[in-house]
């Protein structure tokens, strides 16, 4: 069987199937025996393009290349490593009354068709299909956000809805000028929305129309990356979720929205023949890190701060986009994966010592060493990582789009370092006293499911320290056909 | 200026100031019968008119000249109006002077005076009645030039009379653009001429009055003229609805039979126009005074979607 | 004058009633006239499509037709009164500016719209393309509705036209989009709305209202 077909077809399954038997005993097996297939598909998957280069499935609707196998392999493990995770976070939540078995059922079985979703969005041909992927994995979303039934959840989902909502309304504006640029390249065959035919004809697209599209589509699908001005649902809708959907909000969502706007961009330079979309996306990164920093000293909630640092570091990446070419790409596409692999360890980390202390407002969480040594280290050698402390991956990313912006972009430099800067004292001032305080809550016995976090930062100080060879030939390609 | 063209010229001033109570009687009637009331006489307003003209005129001690010469003022600007639209002919001596502009104008200075004639006396229903009245008219009137722009951007022109004539050689089309500035142009006739849903005419209660708390002062042949010239601004706002909307029937050069035919064709268009006015009349309710402004807004807000439509999709620039 | 043929001024009619729905609903106090209205907007959506269909010939314009017309004009507004019903709404709604300033705002936002659309329609090749100017403006007037209402409802079917006024851009500068994407966007619209429809349920049980002002308490703390 295709590969690709069985990467897809598990996700959507398990959905369904959880959907319908969510409540029995099995299901929480299920959803990880779901996971772990879909990344082992991923697997293989990646293996297969390695050796044998891009190719197309099911017809020509779906593209699997360079750029995008890698992002679905770290989707699915992801995706895998947040269901071992949620098996035990969830069932904790119920015994503590904060949810109820349907409730859970409609977790699991959403949680899966996220995965279908977003794994569609990455890997379709059709750029109006990634548009319809993007809106459903919104809405797969909306009611795991909501989960709670608090009052501040169904404020979060709100705004996640109708925000979203507004803005992928503005992507599908842009992708209608996509397809009239195409079409009056390409007829009026259904090939005017295919990626591979646009990357083709690229040079010859309009460019008024094109940089119109581009406009439109950087702010719809940057309202669900969370680019200031647009991205006043994202700490909420971060923070007020349970931990598993935030964790996979933060570290899966964005990076999908994001590919969603390099895909375009490739587009976009080549019929723009200047910098303009590399000058917009570099403006709106720069934008979005120093407000995010900013804001980032002052909140209180724990999710509500890493949330804005997920906010800091995609605008982080977008600078690096913008700066365009392979340098900047290839610490671009790195910083993606650190970024996923650490915020969703955070994430696990946070949930757990939430869950231990009952809180999630930072001034009553205290001495998370000693309540809980496993979940204190965790917390603090994430925030490390986040940090972009050496060893650990997120610095060599970091080092590099710093020092390409000194070389090419200076006047950018000082911006970069003050707010990267300020996001670091708030943070770690944060986080310290949160692992090291005094405090005297006992020791818990009970044990968590905290591999996960472990396994996420060893891959990220791996990365930090020494990248495989195949995984560097796949940066410098995607990088190369960023251009 | 051939001498025919002048007679033709006076009888239809004479026509206006024939039809116009006929108008108003006509539309009272009509009103009374779908409100299932038994209707007075049609010729109910002259014998008004008569009576008035006949009785004697009773002025406050601090009425100043300006409001013994405004009822004339108010009449006059009026009349003049009715002569310069087109409702027989649109070819007649003072068509060159008929620019749409300026008839938006004459209606400004008759709102001026007898919005300061209601303010002259000094009681508080005049100066709520004069300030209604402005505030209607300071809305009315971007509307109103809006409408007559896209008229204007249609027959490239503002005369009347050439708009007119543009607009009755248009073969059938569907505009849209027409059909919002028709739409437009119905709300501001309602609010000017001082119609349900803006004002009601038959009321009483001097609290909720616009147009009947200015005239509060007047008697005698002051009150016969107002009353004439409201009647008269009746006929003229649908004289020009009806030139600009549904201009078939007018004559175009100054031929007798032309213009023969075209006063039975004015007659029934305004009879049919006097049914459609009363039946609006009775469906609706008078808004209060704050929901003025909203009504209005409205209808400019129809005209400029009518330009802006006009602009878009039929004048591809 | 040229003339214009018949096609051009039936698809110019229909834009406008479009535009003029929208400003409407805008305007528009009452939620079930609401509903209506959008229903409306909807029906005539189709009929602007049929006519491009007939006139072009093609045959997946006809299908696109069926489908706004299934979904737009009779499903989503059955959906939405059943919602109305049962969550036992009756209130009028009102907005958070006044009318007449919203109304202004509104022609402002016409005019702008019509401005960036017009280099984009000179390009366009269809039958159809001045109303591409309309169609941005639908989308910009109903995402002014979205923003001035403080009710759920009303935001939801602000929400819903400016999907219309996206059909509409996308029919009106292109002969629509293929067929697959349409179907999916409509599923989208349809699973979107019935999402918030357990998502109103869930509100209404929270804070017995469905007024948005109630979701407005999380601030930066």
């Amino acid at each position: 069987m295709d590969l690709f077909v069985l990467l897809l077809a598990i996700p959507l399954v398990g959905g369904v199937l959880l959907a319908v038997a969510g409540e029995r005993a099995w299901a929480p097996n299920l959803n990880v025996i779901a996971s772990a297939g879909t990344f082992v598909a991923s697997a293989l998957l990646t293996a297969e393009i390695v050796a044998g280069g891009p190719r197309m499935a099911l017809g020509e609707m779906f593209f699997i290349d360079s750029m995008n196998v890698f992002f679905v392999t770290l989707t699915a493990f992801v995706g895998m490593t947040t269901s071992i995770f949620s098996g035990p976070y969830m069932r904790n939540e119920r015994e503590h009354g904060r949810l109820t078995a349907p409730r859970l059922r409609l977790y699991k079985s959403m949680s899966q068709l996220f995965m279908f979703t977003m794994l569609a969005a990455l890997t379709t041909n059709n750029l109006g299909i990634l548009w319809v992927a993007m809106e459903a994995a919104t809405l797969t979303t909306v009611l795991l956000v909501s989960l709670y039934r608090t009052p501040a959840s169904l404020e979060a989902a709100w705004k996640y809805f109708i925000l979203c909502g507004v803005g992928i309304a503005q992507a599908l504006f842009g992708t209608i000028l996509l397809y009239f640029a195409a079409e009056r390249v390409l007829g009026e065959t259904g090939n005017a929305l295919l990626w591979t035919y646009l990357v083709d004809v690229k040079g010859s697209l309009d460019p008024t129309i094109m940089a119109l599209a581009f406009i439109f589509l950087l702010v719809g699908y940057g309202t669900k990356v969370g680019l200031v001005p647009l991205h006043n649902w994202l700490p909420d809708a971060h923070a007020e979720g349970p931990t598993p959907v935030s964790a996979v909000l933060s570290g899966l969502l964005l990076n999908v929205a994001l590919y969603a706007i390099l895909r375009v961009k490739v587009l976009a330079d080549g019929a723009i023949h200047s910098s303009f979309a590399g000058n917009l996306m570099m403006g709106f990164g720069l934008l979005t890190l120093v407000v995010a920093a900013f804001f980032l000293s002052r909140q209180k909630d724990i999710k509500r701060m890493f949330a804005y640092s997920s906010i800091e570091h995609m605008g982080l990446i977008t600078f690096a986009f913008g700066m365009g070419g392979a340098v900047a790409n290839f610490a671009g596409l790195l910083h993606m994966t650190m970024h996923s692999l650490t915020k969703s360890a955070i994430f696990f980390a946070v949930g757990h010592a939430a869950q231990k202390t009952g809180t999630q407002l930072m001034e009553d969480i205290r001495g998370l060493i000693k309540i809980n040594p496993v979940i204190g280290w965790g917390l603090m050698l994430g925030t490390l990582a986040i940090l972009g402390m050496p060893p650990f991956g997120v610095f060599a990313s970091e080092f590099m789009i710093l020092t390409h912006a000194m070389k090419h972009h200076p006047w950018a430099t000082p911006i970069l370092l003050l707010a990267l800067g300020v996001a670091f004292a708030a943070i770690f001032g944060k986080v310290q006293p949160m692992v090291f305080g005094e405090t005297q809550a006992k020791r818990l016995p009970h044990a968590p499911a905290i591999m996960p976090v472990f396994v996420h930062l060893a891959i990220v100080l791996m990365l930090g320290l020494w990248i495989p060879p195949y995984l560097t030939r796949w940066f410098h390609e995607a990088a190369r056909m960023l251009g | 200026m051939s001498l025919s063209g002048l007679l033709w010229q006076l009888f239809a001033i004479v026509l206006a100031l024939a039809l116009a109570p006929l108008l108003t009687g006509w539309v009272n009637q009509c009103r009374a019968w779908l409100q299932n009331r038994s209707a007075p006489p049609l010729l109910q307003p002259y014998y008004m008119l008569h009576k008035l003209f006949l009785k004697d005129v009773v002025l406050a001690h601090g009425a100043s000249p300006l409001f013994r010469f405004a009822p004339f003022a108010v009449f006059g600007c009026m009349l003049l109006a009715c002569a310069i639209i087109p409702t027989l002919s649109t070819d007649l001596p003072f068509a060159p002077t008929a620019d749409t502009i300026a008839l938006v104008g004459v209606f400004g200075l008759a709102r001026i005076f007898i919005s300061l004639a209601a303010m002259d006396i000094g009681t508080a229903f005049g100066t709520l009645g004069g300030r209604r009245e402005m505030l209607v008219g300071f809305l009315a009137e971007p509307a109103l030039l809006m409408v007559i722009f896209t008229m204007a951007m249609i027959a490239q022109s503002t005369s009347v009379a050439t708009i007119v004539e543009t607009l009755a050689h248009r073969e059938f089309v569907i505009y849209p653009s027409l059909a919002f500035a028709g739409i437009a142009f119905t709300f501001v006739s309602f609010a000017e001429n001082a119609r349900v849903p803006v004002d009601n005419p038959a009321t009483h209660l001097e609290l909720t009055m616009i147009h009947e708390a200015m005239i509060l002062e007047y008697s005698g042949r002051h009150l016969a003229l107002i009353e004439w010239a409201a009647s008269l601004k009746l006929y003229a706002y649908s004289c020009l609805g009806l030139a600009l909307f549904f201009p078939w029937g007018i004559a175009e050069g100054d031929s007798f039979l032309g213009l023969l035919i075209s006063i039975p064709v004015l007659v029934a268009k305004l009879a049919i126009g006097g049914v459609l006015l009363a039946f609006i009349e009775s469906i609706n309710a008078k808004v209060r005074i704050f929901r003025a402004p909203e009504f209005l807004g409205t209808a400019f807000l129809f005209a400029v979607l009518g330009l802006l439509v006009r602009l878009l999709l039929e004048n591809r620039v | 004058m040229t003339d214009v043929p018949l096609a051009t001024q039936l698809i110019n009619l229909f834009a406008a009633v479009i535009l003029l729905l929208a400003f409407a609903m805008l305007a528009q106090r009452r939620v079930l006239t609401l509903i209506n209205l959008f229903a409306l907007q909807g029906l005539t959506l189709c009929l602007s499509t049929l006519v491009v269909a007939f006139t072009t010939s093609q045959a997946h314009l006809y299908w696109s037709a069926g489908l706004t017309l299934l979904l737009k004009a009779m499903l989503l507004p059955w959906i939405l009164h059943r919602l109305v019903r049962r969550l036992e709404v009756k209130w009028d709604v009102e907005p958070l500016i006044k009318v007449p300033t919203t109304m202004l705002v509104g022609i402002v936002l016409v005019i702008i719209s019509f401005n960036v659309a017009l280099p984009i329609s000179q390009l366009s090749s269809t039958i159809s393309r001045g109303t591409l100017g309309i169609a941005l403006a639908s989308v910009m007037l109903a995402f002014l509705m979205m923003i001035t209402r403080s009710k759920a409802i009303p935001q939801v079917v602000g929400f819903l036209a400016m999907e219309n006024g996206l059909f509409l851009a996308a029919t009106s500068a292109t002969y629509g989009m293929p067929m697959v994407v349409e179907l999916g966007i409509a599923l989208d619209v349809l699973v979107g709305v019935i999402i918030l429809g357990v998502f109103f349920f869930q509100i209404r049980d929270q804070f017995d209202s469905l007024d948005i002002r109630h979701l407005e308490k999380l601030k930066e703390r």
